[in-house]
């Protein structure tokens, strides 16, 4: 292998070619199309102009939606850590027969749609739905509660969807600790709450970290439970980014508004890079530890 | 043709076994069968698909109910009688499509008829460069369509036509009748939808500027064509935004929410309602004055073969096609019923104009809006988003 560096290269090229076409192409074509222009009718006028982000910026209305975006994602990842952190600790901890089933039931919301997942809140939050119904049978309330179709319902919508990337992230990391440890603590002296705080928890941020970068950046992304599950004034930046592109055919202020989301994103990634290791990430998508 | 290629295949390698032809030769017949593989299937398929489909169309449309019984009083019978193959497709939106046709390859050559609403998207797809002028005398079945319907598309396309008005349909409201009084929402009409007693049961489209616009117009007294005070539309619109639980974005989603009590009023669209009424919910229909109308056509989109478009235009409108399409998707023919004898069934379709000359009709005047639709789509979307 040392003799011929090349190899390497030929064995990676038909996926580089795949991510060159399928992935550096389009996202080139879409910050060339952020400088272009809208004709009347929607047509695209080839431009080189720097007037689709200046609206951005100049009004803050756009960016408002950014941070209204931010903000969603944020609650998001702390809800899921908090929610995450419990069963991976379990399922590290646990000698159980039960654990190879446990932990396929952390998968199996992966094996149906996530559009079907997302409608199914409808049947349980909405006003007929299961909650309001028994609660209403059982005369717990009078009249429905409004739990559906808002921000509430929106990120119950992205927990359901993304706490299993977090749990998964965080057992990976933990399933890497020597229990050893967390023993040896405690014959020094320290209490199990010490022993978790001062040697397990430290040692699995690496998974919490590249968790919470996960659902994040899939967070800023998502399109569906803001639109199936959110009320007025619940949109978040990829519901902004189509109506811009399907609504008013402005792909070039829709580029620049996707361009202006992937470079937070990169630059958040970069970071992440910087200080935590982008290879946790990798770590946990190939169950090494 | 695969099946001559196997055969081929099959003696290269009978051959080479035989020691009949050298390594070399048999290598490069192989490296043969694999390129013309490649043509009949694969990417290249296009190419031979292109070639096989010639006797066939695309039809696009809203899917579910309406594409089925097009398919089942349209289609299928026209490719019986003539046996051309319609292949049914359904798109998620109109403004989706559009931008499907926009990206397609050369623009709108992967298309051939759109099941498309509203006249201002007709002079949308014209505008773009999609249309095409249709050859009337190969459509005799045209001459029993509403004129007003035809004259519309016309003066959009200088007098041509690249689409056939095909039915008929409004954006009413739609109400609960359990929770709401008949006599309520007639007293009412349009300001049923701002009314403050119903906050939090309030629903209404969001994917659409014009229709929200529309009603905030009849609300506060002006012309939806020619709205003069933009100002108190506005404001109309953002104090029902405090009342509305939800902004719907599709018809199945219109329906669940009325279905479910989950909202008791809302803009709807009329064969939505008829519908859901057949399906036995207390879902009452209000058409005030000035009610958003607008009628529903088959686009021809540039590329597309005329002759068999046009047979195909020509058969959905036989009136026994035209009216079991209409019955089975709830929304009126484009037929005029002063030259076509109506069923019952469909004279009690909302929206149906005995007269035929839909006079007491308002559709959108698609210059005026499309001149604004920029501007105002973005202020709607900051109003929906309560910024």
């Amino acid at each position: 292998m040392k003799n011929k560096p090349w190899k390497p290269w030929v064995l990676l090229a038909p996926s580089l070619t795949a991510v060159f076409f399928l992935l550096v192409i389009p996202v080139c074509f879409v910050i060339v199309y952020s400088f272009w222009l809208r004709g009347p009718s929607g047509q695209d006028i080839p431009a080189f102009q720097f007037g689709n982000y200046a609206k951005f910026f100049k009004d803050f209305f756009y960016p408002s939606i950014l941070l209204s975006t931010l903000r969603v994602a944020l609650e998001t990842v702390f809800l899921c850590l908090v929610l995450g952190y419990i069963p991976a600790y379990f399922f590290y901890r646990t000698e159980s027969r039960l654990k190879p089933f446990l932990m396929v039931l952390v998968m199996l919301p992966f094996w149906i749609s996530f559009i079907i997942r997302t409608l199914s809140w409808i049947n349980i939050l909405g006003d007929s739905g299961l909650i309001n119904h028994l609660l209403l049978k059982f005369n717990i309330i009078n009249a429905p509660m409004p739990m559906l179709y808002n921000e509430g319902a929106v990120i119950m919508g992205l927990l359901q969807y993304l706490l299993p990337f977090m749990i998964l992230n965080i057992y990976v990391s933990l399933d890497g600790i020597d229990k050893s440890l967390a023993e040896a603590a405690k014959s020094l002296g320290c209490t199990e709450w010490q022993a978790f705080k001062e040697v397990t928890l430290p040692l699995s941020l690496p998974g919490v970290s590249a968790g919470c970068l996960l659902v994040f950046v899939l967070t800023c992304g998502t399109y569906l439970p803001p639109m199936i599950l959110g009320g007025p004034g619940n949109e978040m930046i990829a519901n902004l980014i189509f109506k811009r592109v399907i609504g008013t055919l402005d792909w070039p202020f829709g580029s620049a508004i996707s361009t202006v989301l992937m470079v937070l994103l990169m630059t958040i990634v970069y970071t992440y890079n910087r200080y935590m290791g982008i290879s946790q990430i990798f770590k946990t998508l190939s169950n090494e530890s | 043709m695969k099946k001559d290629l196997e055969k081929q295949l099959d003696d290269v390698v009978e051959n080479y076994n035989k020691g009949r032809i050298s390594r070399r030769d048999f290598v490069k017949f192989i490296g043969i069968f694999g390129a013309a593989a490649g043509l009949i299937g694969g990417p290249f398929g296009l190419v031979r698909n292109a070639l096989a489909k010639k006797n066939s169309i695309t039809c696009h449309s809203w899917g579910g109910s309406t594409s089925e019984a097009l398919r089942k009083f349209a289609f299928d019978p026209f490719t019986k009688a003539t046996g051309i193959e319609v292949i049914d497709a359904a798109f998620t939106g109109m403004d989706a499509f559009l931008t499907q046709v926009k990206a397609s390859f050369p623009p709108g050559g992967e298309f051939n008829i759109a099941h498309l609403s509203a006249v201002y998207d007709y002079a949308r797809y014209t505008d773009l460069g999609f249309g095409v002028v249709l050859d009337e005398t190969k459509i005799p079945n045209l001459k029993n369509v509403m004129t007003k319907m035809t004259d519309t598309l016309r003066a959009i396309t200088k007098g041509t036509l690249s689409a056939v008005p095909y039915d008929l349909g409004q954006t009413g409201i739609a109400y609960n009748t359990d929770k709401i009084s008949r006599a309520k929402a007639e007293e009412l009409g349009a300001s049923i939808l701002f009314d403050k007693s119903l906050k939090g049961k309030l629903g209404s489209w969001g994917g659409d500027f014009r229709t929200n616009m529309w009603y905030a117009a009849l609300h506060t007294g002006q012309s939806p064509n020619n709205m003069k005070d933009l100002g108190a539309i506005w404001n109309a619109l953002k104090e029902q935004r405090g009342l509305i639980k939800k902004y719907w974005a599709s018809g199945s989603e219109l329906m669940s929410l009325l279905a479910n009590n989950d909202i008791y009023a809302t803009v709807a669209w009329s064969g939505r309602v008829a519908a859901l009424q057949k399906q036995g919910h207390p879902v009452g229909y209000l058409a005030p004055d000035g009610t958003y109308s607008w009628m529903e056509y088959m686009y021809v989109i540039k590329g597309t073969d005329l002759d068999v478009a046009q047979k195909l235009l020509n058969f959905m409108l036989e009136p026994s096609a035209a009216i079991a399409v209409a019955k089975g998707q709830n929304y009126p023919p484009s037929l005029d019923p002063t030259k076509i004898a109506m069923p019952d069934e469909v004279k009690k379709l909302p929206a149906f104009d005995p007269t035929g000359k839909l006079d007491g009709y308002l559709f959108a005047d698609p210059v005026y809006w499309n001149k604004h639709q920029i501007e105002w789509a973005e202020k709607w979307d900051r109003i929906m988003a309560g910024r």
